[in-house]
């Protein structure tokens, strides 16, 4: 999922792109009968858009579906796919499958953690870096690994999360 | 299923002939089995959240949701179980364990349905010590405050603001033990679309939700001797009050509330009745001259300080179809602070207007700034029925049986069109008595308008004024509101006057009344058919039941504002609208009731 949204970020496209593409989703699912259930495909399609889904993103989506904000919020919270705040640049994808667990994918998630002060599901003020969980990127011969943008990295401990962290984010200010 | 056929099931071995089409607890209670029940209101849809009101069917491997579950032929129920009581307890037990233990210095102490529940099913110790949620208090509403630490999250809340009042203002967001209702983008209640409606305290079991309190502030200025202390109540909070003591619905406390607070210190009692009267003159003329093509028709009107609210965000395109005139309360403020302080030669910024309301959404009318008049605040402090009944308790005053007392002059004598104010159909009814005398000069004899009383949601009427057919609507709740706007917007020529009230029922139903007591619901119909009762009576009752032929109504035109419509009127009794943002979003899938 994180990879998805990476690269459709990586398609640079203006606000006013993006809402042109979710509005006419919309308009294809309003001519169906009870469009106002296919709330979820549309939120789905936002995030794809913009990464997450900002709160004038579904103001639209209300304005235009007709459904109440306040229904949208209720659903939009309830489910952990959907992301309220802009990932971070990179986002990290942490293995906590078996087979990285066994090999000290918690210590991994606390070194994490540690380095960049927020916990699961955060950014990191300077909104380089994203945190979240990963059930298993199929890469156990290499555990415990960590997905940070595209890039998988593997036989991770903590001390070398550390160190890969922090030549993402010299990159990070390189880029600036 | 032959739906004529009766069913027969047994309930606790008795046995028992019941209709088909009915869930297993409306059987119950038709058969006298009262089945706990925390997350039901008959007014709401069914959530079967809390599953408090388990019950044992022979043949089910499981306890049944007596709420949400149809009664069927040859059911054996049982309802009191050892089994049931247990598994009821410890559901209640574990609701209460996620609670503040706090009851004593709680706003709905003694008023708590988790309470009473709690109290009902034998629980006397906490035995779980749970993790706790804690939240921040939204006290940013001028009207209604938000307390999640509270919320038990039956939902009730919830169903209310969206399925009656169409405001869709709040939402459970999150999930499991993160759930928290709250608005869209946990916004604060002053950026939401919240209208104050207050209906939300109405249906919530425990003080989740509670009015914005100004009892100790009032305590505090009645003591202030510097002040001149007025006050003003609304019609509807006189029919009401008197169930904050433990009487019956509709008993018309007027005198007695006027000598309580006169008791409490208040100097001037007058009557918001009175400006009821006043707002006819106003509405009801500027009806007339819409009607002579001047101005958009149909007229709505501006009372209900919920619908102001609600109309401002969800029609701003329809602004100018709603009256100019005040509400009722914001003209006796109105007139306190210039005409009787300027008769009474006293200095307006020394006088404290308090009003009395049976309203929340009054206390944001109170601070909207374009209600002041000369720069100063019209209405000082609003406090709701459920505030002034407390304060009576508070200073040991018996209300019940405390000598009647009558209101001052001149801001004080109503007529009988004031009364019914407080009532859905009231306003229009007053509006149509006077309307009609002030065009054709005649006497109106029939001056009762059945067709706009009772509790139908959008109602219609048809009147001859002066051989010109006009045609009124009446909606109640702003569910209701939001339906007769739509019919507004696709026929504007469809009625020419449309009376809208923000409650269910009227100010009666409103979110400042008394709560529900042990043994009656939230809202309950009969309790809001009594309450209008004892308004129409009082209007009955009355020699005056015009607003026009109203003595100090007259007086006061004479003596300061001229006529109707003046520019003295229009400085003081007028006000304008204008769009506010969040902009709300009805759903057309909302449930009319």
């Amino acid at each position: 999922m994180a990879k998805t949204s990476t690269k459709e970020r990586a398609t640079p496209a203006t606000h006013e792109e993006k809402l042109a593409e979710l509005k006419a989703h919309m308009a294809e699912l309003q001519k169906q009968e009870n469009a106002q259930s296919q709330l979820i495909s549309i939120l789905h399609k936002a995030q794809s858009l913009y990464g997450y889904l900002p709160n004038h993103v579904m103001d639209e989506i209300a304005q235009t579906m007709g459904i109440p904000t306040a229904h949208i919020w209720g659903v939009a919270t309830f489910y952990h796919y959907f992301k309220l705040t802009p990932p971070g640049r990179y986002e990290i994808a942490l293995c906590l499958g078996t087979a990285c667990y066994v090999k000290g994918a918690a210590q991994i998630l606390q070194a994490v953690k540690d380095e960049l002060k927020i916990d699961v599901g955060g950014v990191t003020e300077d909104g380089v870096f994203s945190l979240a969980p990963a059930r298993c990127l199929g890469a156990c011969g290499l555990a415990p690994v960590a997905m940070i943008g595209e890039k998988i990295h593997g036989e991770l401990t903590p001390k070398k999360v550390v160190q890969i962290l922090k030549d993402y984010r010299k990159q990070a200010e390189k880029d600036k | 299923m032959d739906n004529t056929k009766k069913l027969t099931i047994t309930i606790n071995d008795k046995e028992y002939k019941v209709d088909p089409g009915q869930t297993i607890m409306q059987a119950a209670d038709k058969c006298g089995y009262h089945i706990p029940r925390l997350c039901y209101h008959p007014k709401l849809s069914i959530e079967g959240a809390c599953r408090v009101c388990i019950v044992e069917v022979e043949g089910m491997r499981n306890f049944i949701a007596s709420c949400c579950y149809p009664v069927a032929d040859g059911m054996k129920i049982r309802t009191n179980t050892r089994e049931l009581r247990q598994a009821r307890r410890d559901i209640v037990e574990l609701l209460v364990d996620n609670h503040p233990e706090d009851c004593h210095t709680c706003e709905r102490d003694g008023n708590c349905e988790l309470q009473r529940l709690v109290y009902s099913m034998g629980i006397r110790h906490r035995h779980f010590t749970g993790e706790r949620k804690h939240y921040e208090k939204d006290l940013s509403g001028a009207s209604v405050i938000r307390d999640p630490d509270k919320c038990i999250l039956c939902g009730r809340c919830v169903r209310m603001c969206s399925e009656i009042q169409g405001v869709h203002c709040l939402t459970q967001a999150h999930r499991g033990f993160n759930t928290v209702v709250m608005p869209a983008y946990n916004m604060p209640f002053a950026e939401s679309v919240c209208s104050g409606c207050g209906q939300c305290i109405n249906v919530c079991p425990t003080a989740s939700f509670v009015e914005k309190n100004y009892t100790q502030e009032l305590f505090e200025k009645l003591n202030d001797k510097s002040l001149i202390k007025v006050a003003q109540f609304a019609p509807s909070v006189r029919a009401a009050i008197g169930e904050a003591f433990g009487l019956a619905p509709g008993r018309n406390m007027e005198g007695q509330l006027i000598a309580a607070m006169r008791r409490l210190g208040f100097d001037y009692v007058f009557d918001t009745q009175f400006a009821a009267d006043l707002t006819i003159m106003e509405e009801g003329s500027e009806f007339l001259e819409r009607l002579q093509g001047n101005g958009p028709l149909p007229l709505i009107t501006s009372c209900s300080s919920a619908w102001m609210k609600y109309v401002e965000q969800f029609y701003p395109d329809m602004l100018d179809h709603i009256s100019t005139a005040k509400s009722p309360m914001s003209m006796a403020s109105a007139m306190i602070k210039t005409y009787w302080a300027e008769k009474m030669k006293i200095d307006p910024k020394k006088i404290l207007s308090v009003a009395t309301m049976c309203c929340t959404a009054k206390k944001y009318e109170a601070t909207r700034p374009e209600l002041d008049v000369h720069g100063m605040r019209a209405t000082d402090l609003v406090v709701t029925t459920r505030e002034m009944a407390w304060m009576i308790k508070s200073a040991g005053i018996d209300f019940v049986n405390i000598k009647e007392e009558k209101p001052d002059s001149p801001l004080g004598l109503s007529s009988g069109a004031g009364a019914i104010f407080g009532v859905t159909g009231g306003v229009m009814e007053a509006a149509v008595r006077t309307a009609y005398e002030l065009y054709t000069g005649e006497t109106l004899i029939d001056i009762e308008l059945a067709d706009i009383r009772g509790f139908k949601g959008v109602k219609e009427a048809k009147v001859v004024i002066d051989g010109k057919e006009l045609r009124l609507a009446v909606a109640h709740g702003l569910g209701n509101a939001h339906k007769v706007m739509e019919m507004v917007r696709k026929d504007r020529n469809r009625f020419h006057f449309v009376e809208v009230m923000g409650c269910p029922g009227g100010c009666i139903g409103g979110g400042g009344q008394p709560y529900a007591t042990a043994n009656s619901i939230p809202l309950d119909e009969e309790a809001l058919r009594l309450r209008a009762q004892a308004l129409y009576d009082l209007d009955r009752g009355k020699t005056i039941r015009r607003s026009h032929d109203n003595p100090d109504i007259q007086r006061l035109y004479r003596e300061y504002l001229g006529r109707p419509l003046s520019e003295k009127s229009h400085e003081l009794l007028h006000t304008h609208y204008k769009a506010k943002l969040p902009r709300g979003i009805v759903s057309p899938e909302l449930k009319i009731v």
